[in-house]
């Protein structure tokens, strides 16, 4: 393991997330979106902090911008920003605060924390892409289960289906955690708007890796990544 | 007054062009006018878009289309473009650091008929709690090309803001690139400005009257310089009597002019759509009584606000 340069792995991130939480024994699985994110970096994504400028590099974009420190720990394993700004996070002079701002992130494709925005802006920026013939680039949005509460995700949902943009992916990472719950799935959701939908285990990486890299044309897809069920937020904003 | 054309087909037909022309040009709809742009899109299918009855997936779009590298245009109804969705565009636009030209018809109240759900007077006051968005608001139908070009040329955010009241004629003079006050008409007791389609109910509420009539058609940024100039000195007989005539809400641009005037005492008549819920139909011309924006209404408050003048 090497702490200060060159790559790291997923060994790496306890470390990392220690830096963000000060927790001595922390354990990866009270991250949530933690094996998907590392799966998107690590195999899937074709974006690094050489190409964060380049039109034709693939999006990321975290809607779920709430509990970034799974995000930053991966984006500080693969380079984009150095170690050390992990510690003192949220503080005045960090660029990386309990929401991710993307003027002040590198690597970090919309600023977030207001749930609901990260799809709606996914669908603008694939289009965006298809308009320039970068058909080769993917968007992929990261949304939780709870945050597909919000009515703008439907919108995006119901558009993005009827006009197949299919280089657009959607991520849920479902804990189980919204108030309501989704009966029928999630997947029903997408799949009625002409979605590809695949429901697989969102801690199994090999899993997440085929699931991830299956491009479906004609039809945008979701994967919707089932991790072991949080606590209810409820009230918590 | 009725012109030949109106601002909303001004605008379909520059951003037609603008499409053809710039290939970074996009435009994004929620319905409302995708019958003016039918032609575009089927031209280009990829950057006319109409993503149904949605506006706040419309302002998403746009701004993930500036985040793509494009220029978006979003077009709606005045309260379904700045009020509906007003936190997308803080977040998405504002926050995401996007640049997205909005335009919008129906100003505060064009649908008299239509009742509140159809009315905005509150949409430039709204934007200006956000940083960085100029706002353009034409008073005649051939003001709306120039305004238009401008604004999708340069890099910042813009609001232009259409409506079916117009001026008789158009003031080419204040649509340049620099968004200058264009002086109408020149007198000694006060500076009145006016704001887009105010100019020609000032001109007659002002008719026989000592003053300087000024014509905005661009707002953010207000033209200042241009006020300290044409205001008075605020010595004794030299009053700095500022009336604002806004076809929005009244106040609205009263913070700057105040700034702009910090340095000699002044005075500033705010006029403009008052707040009150009218809760009537009717006619644009009857409402402009209620809200004392006709040429009669004008006309008394200018001269209460010039009688009461010490200076």
């Amino acid at each position: 393991m090497n702490t200060t340069t060159g790559i790291r792995g997923y060994d790496d991130l306890p470390r990392l997330l220690t830096k963000l939480t000060g927790d001595e024994k922390h354990s990866l699985s009270a991250h949530s979106t933690l094996d998907v994110l590392w799966v998107l970096y690590d195999r899937v994504l074709h974006v690094s902090p050489a190409t964060v400028d380049d039109p034709a590099r693939d999006r990321f974009l975290l809607s779920k911008g709430h509990g970034p420190a799974a995000f930053y720990a991966v984006l500080a394993a693969k380079g984009f920003f150095p170690e050390k700004w992990l510690e003192e996070w949220a503080s005045f002079g960090s660029p990386l605060g309990h929401h991710p701002d993307r003027v002040l992130v590198p690597g970090a494709e919309i600023s977030s924390g207001s749930l609901g925005h990260g799809l709606p802006l996914g669908v603008g920026v694939a289009l965006g892409l298809r308009a320039q013939d970068l058909t080769d680039t993917r968007v992929v949005v990261l949304v939780g289960d709870a945050e597909l509460d919000e009515g703008t995700n439907h919108e995006a949902i119901a558009y993005a289906g009827a006009t197949g943009l299919d280089n657009l992916t959607v991520v849920v990472v479902d804990n189980q955690s919204a108030t309501h719950g989704w009966p029928g799935g999630i997947a029903e959701r997408f799949s009625v708007n002409g979605w590809f939908t695949q429901v697989v285990d969102g801690r199994d990486h090999a899993v997440l890796e085929t699931a991830l890299t299956k491009r479906t044309p004609g039809s945008p897809d979701v994967v919707v990544a089932v991790v072991e069920p949080s606590s209810p937020h409820r009230g918590k904003k | 007054m009725i012109t030949p054309t109106d601002m909303r087909t001004e605008f379909a037909r520059t951003a037609a062009f603008l499409l053809d022309e710039d290939p970074r040009t996009a435009v994004v709809l929620a319905d409302i006018s995708s019958d003016l742009f039918a032609e575009s899109a089927r031209r280009h299918p990829d950057r006319a878009l109409n993503v149904g009855i949605r506006e706040p997936l419309m302002l998403s779009v746009a701004g993930g289309l500036s985040l793509a590298g494009l220029r978006p245009i979003a077009h709606s109804y005045t309260p379904f473009l700045v009020e509906r969705s007003f936190e997308q565009i803080k977040l998405d636009i504002g926050h995401q650091d996007a640049r997205v030209v909005l335009v919008s018809v129906g100003a505060s109240y064009d649908e008299t008929q239509a009742g509140r759900t159809h009315q905005a007077p509150g949409d430039v006051a709204l934007l200006d709690t956000l940083p960085g968005f100029a706002v353009h608001v034409p008073g005649h139908p051939d003001e709306v090309p120039a305004l238009l070009r401008y604004a999708v040329a340069g890099d910042r955010s813009a609001y232009i803001r259409l409506s079916n009241r117009t001026n008789a004629a158009a003031r080419p003079a204040a649509v340049t690139a620099d968004g200058r006050i264009d002086v109408v008409r020149r007198g000694s007791r006060a500076l009145v400005l006016a704001v887009g389609p105010m100019l020609d109910p000032v001109l007659a509420a002002t008719a026989g009257l000592d003053v300087t009539v000024g014509y905005a058609a661009t707002v953010r940024p207000l033209d200042l310089a241009a006020v300290r100039e044409l205001a008075g000195t605020g010595a004794p007989g030299n009053a700095a009597d500022v009336v604002l005539v806004e076809p929005y809400l009244a106040g609205t641009s009263v913070r700057l002019v105040d700034e702009a005037l910090a340095d000699r005492p002044h005075r500033t008549l705010a006029l403009g759509v008052g707040r009150t819920e009218v809760r009537r139909y009717g006619t644009p011309e009857e409402h402009d009584v209620v809200h004392g924006l006709d040429p009669a209404g004008l006309r008394r408050s200018i001269d209460g606000f010039l009688s009461q003048n010490t200076a």
